[in-house]
């Protein structure tokens, strides 16, 4: 089966109100070309989980959100995401704030297809409180304890950016920490992979690279291809967190400021000019990789 | 020993290390550059089995200096992906040193929004992994502006990180897996170890008043007849601080025109 699609053939599939992981963490490893994609569609109304960073800064200022089901929005290496925080203090969109190990554990529920995992994450804090939905279970064993029943979160889409795939939907991430995508891509109805290259099978694996892939490719329903398609985030190897890109990003807060870079980034006709938006493929490339 | 003079942010450093003395071999975890300065300086000097991370996936041998990277790669022991990262702190074996935007007199912290929870007067990160840290392992806090906008009376806006708050518990009951650590401040060290948890001062920085971080505190802090003043950092540990972690002095950009430790 040939699963090679373009960005727009993946958001035609996507309806309003779905519920949408997003892969990657804060600046690493997102699919940004696909977020952006939305961004230039009628899409609506979106429940969006993601371990957050500008893309749902970015899906938050052009007022895709509905709900967001999170740990954190940062920017790691520049604290606050101005536009996740302008639409949170406005109350822009309904929360369903978890800690980080919650979500991972509403999303192995959902591949494991039991309604909740119980954990102690939550007691003693207000995530439970400012989370009603969430309930409380009694362990049915000796020890008799109170537990948070984390519910599953099942995702009608996942999209996740990887750095090279095959046409059939086999992957690999080569980035050194996978973080959840393959959860989010196994907790999903429909999962859309955005990579660096297409290549063929025979490239993308062999014994050594094998155990870099997230998921078998049954799990996978589109594979768009998208060089640098995590810009301004990491796409390690290759390029790194573009700082210079997401200063300009934060500092876009006001109406015209926003517009004009909505203009010159997001309402452009291909990814291609998008690269060249930003500087073209040999200054991505010169971006160093992170360091902490 | 110390014979030079040192500045505060070196004696904060100095005494956020001392929070994973005697912890033994766990993943020393400091947010922000004092606290990683710090947990590097705690390797070095006396706690050599930690475990620490370069921020993104890799264990490393050897603490590293802050800023670019030189020309050698640090030399790595092992991989620490995120979901590595859960189940190692789930399992309790991890010191976190944390700086929340308030802390209230039961320990909660908070980093996730100021103000009224549906429309904040500021939205800052979110509850991140504030509660399975505070539930599984141990936590110990840097505040690098004393102040009662940080230690708030009453509780917290949001508690993030849980604490000796028995109202919030099942039962009333706190669990034993929570324990904080130390609280090091610009103004002094303190503690949960009074009755009942009660925050108490174990020492305050050369220069400053009882009365003072009283004043900068929003609940009561129970103090001794005599509160010692913090020890100075020792020559080895300014020569480990200055030479080796922090060569480029990212510690001087801490507090507003990096004041002396002592400020007497």
């Amino acid at each position: 089966m040939n699963k090679k699609m373009t960005a727009a053939d993946v958001v035609a599939q996507l309806r309003d109100g779905m519920t949408i992981g997003i892969g990657g963490w804060a600046t690493r490893r997102k699919p940004m070309a696909l977020v952006r994609e939305i961004m230039r569609s009628p899409l609506r109304d979106l429940t969006v989980v993601s371990y957050g960073g500008p893309d749902v800064g970015l899906l938050a200022a052009a007022g895709k959100l509905r709900k967001l089901i999170f740990g954190f929005v940062s920017l790691d290496v520049l604290p606050l995401d101005m536009h996740f925080r302008n639409a949170r203090q406005a109350g822009a969109f309904e929360v369903m704030e978890l800690d980080e190990g919650m979500v991972q554990l509403g999303l192995r529920a959902a591949v494991m297809r039991v309604p909740f995992l119980p954990t102690p994450v939550g007691l003693g804090t207000d995530v439970v409180v400012r989370n009603p939905g969430i309930r409380l279970v009694r362990s049915p064993y000796d020890d008799a304890s109170t537990l948070v029943a984390m519910p599953a979160l099942r995702l009608d889409a996942a999209l996740l950016h990887v750095t090279e795939a095959d046409e059939r939907g086999n992957s690999v991430i080569l980035s050194p920490d996978p973080f959840f995508d393959d959860l989010m891509g196994r907790a999903a109805d429909r999962v859309y992979l955005s990579c660096e290259q297409i290549v063929a099978t025979t490239k993308i694996c062999n014994h050594d690279r094998a155990r870099y892939q997230p998921f078998e490719r049954s799990v996978v329903t589109g594979v768009v291809e998208a060089p640098f398609g995590a810009h301004p985030t990491a796409g390690v190897p290759g390029y790194g967190i573009d700082i210079d890109h997401l200063k300009e990003y934060n500092a876009a807060t006001t109406s015209e400021a926003w517009a004009a870079y909505r203009a010159r980034y997001v309402d452009l006709p291909t990814h291609d000019d998008y690269v060249a938006a930003v500087g073209g493929r040999l200054r991505i490339n010169s971006i160093p990789p992170p360091v902490y | 020993m110390t014979t030079h003079s040192y500045t505060l942010a070196e004696l904060c450093i100095a005494q956020c290390a001392e929070v994973w003395r005697g912890e033994g071999e766990v993943l020393a975890t400091g947010i922000g550059v004092i606290p990683r300065i710090a947990a590097g300086l705690a390797r070095l000097s006396f706690n050599p089995d930690l475990l620490m991370t370069d921020g993104e996936a890799y264990l490393l041998a050897e603490p590293v200096a802050l800023g670019p990277r030189r020309a050698r790669d640090p030399l790595v022991e092992g991989w620490m992906p995120y979901s590595r990262t859960f189940d190692l702190l789930w399992g309790g074996r991890r010191h976190a040193l944390v700086g929340p935007a308030q802390v209230d007199r039961f320990g909660q912290m908070n980093i996730s929004v100021v103000g009224d929870y549906t429309k904040p007067k500021a939205a800052i990160l979110g509850a991140r992994g504030f509660p399975g840290n505070s539930i599984s392992h141990a936590n110990s806090i840097f505040v690098p502006n004393h102040s009662t906008r940080v230690f708030v009376a009453g509780e917290v806006d949001m508690v993030c990180s849980a604490g000796y708050n028995p109202q919030r518990w099942p039962e009333g009951k706190v669990p034993s897996t929570l324990r904080i650590g130390r609280m090091i401040t610009d103004l002094g060290v303190l503690d949960f170890g009074a009755a009942n948890h009660a925050v108490r001062l174990l020492s305050g920085h050369p220069g400053v008043t009882v009365a003072q971080v009283q004043e900068a505190t929003g609940f009561p802090i129970v103090v001794q007849a005599e509160t010692p003043v913090t020890p100075a950092p020792t020559d080895e540990q300014l020569a480990l601080i200055r030479e080796r972690l922090d060569p480029r002095n990212l510690r001087g950009t801490v507090f507003k025109g990096d004041p002396p430790g002592d400020r007497r």
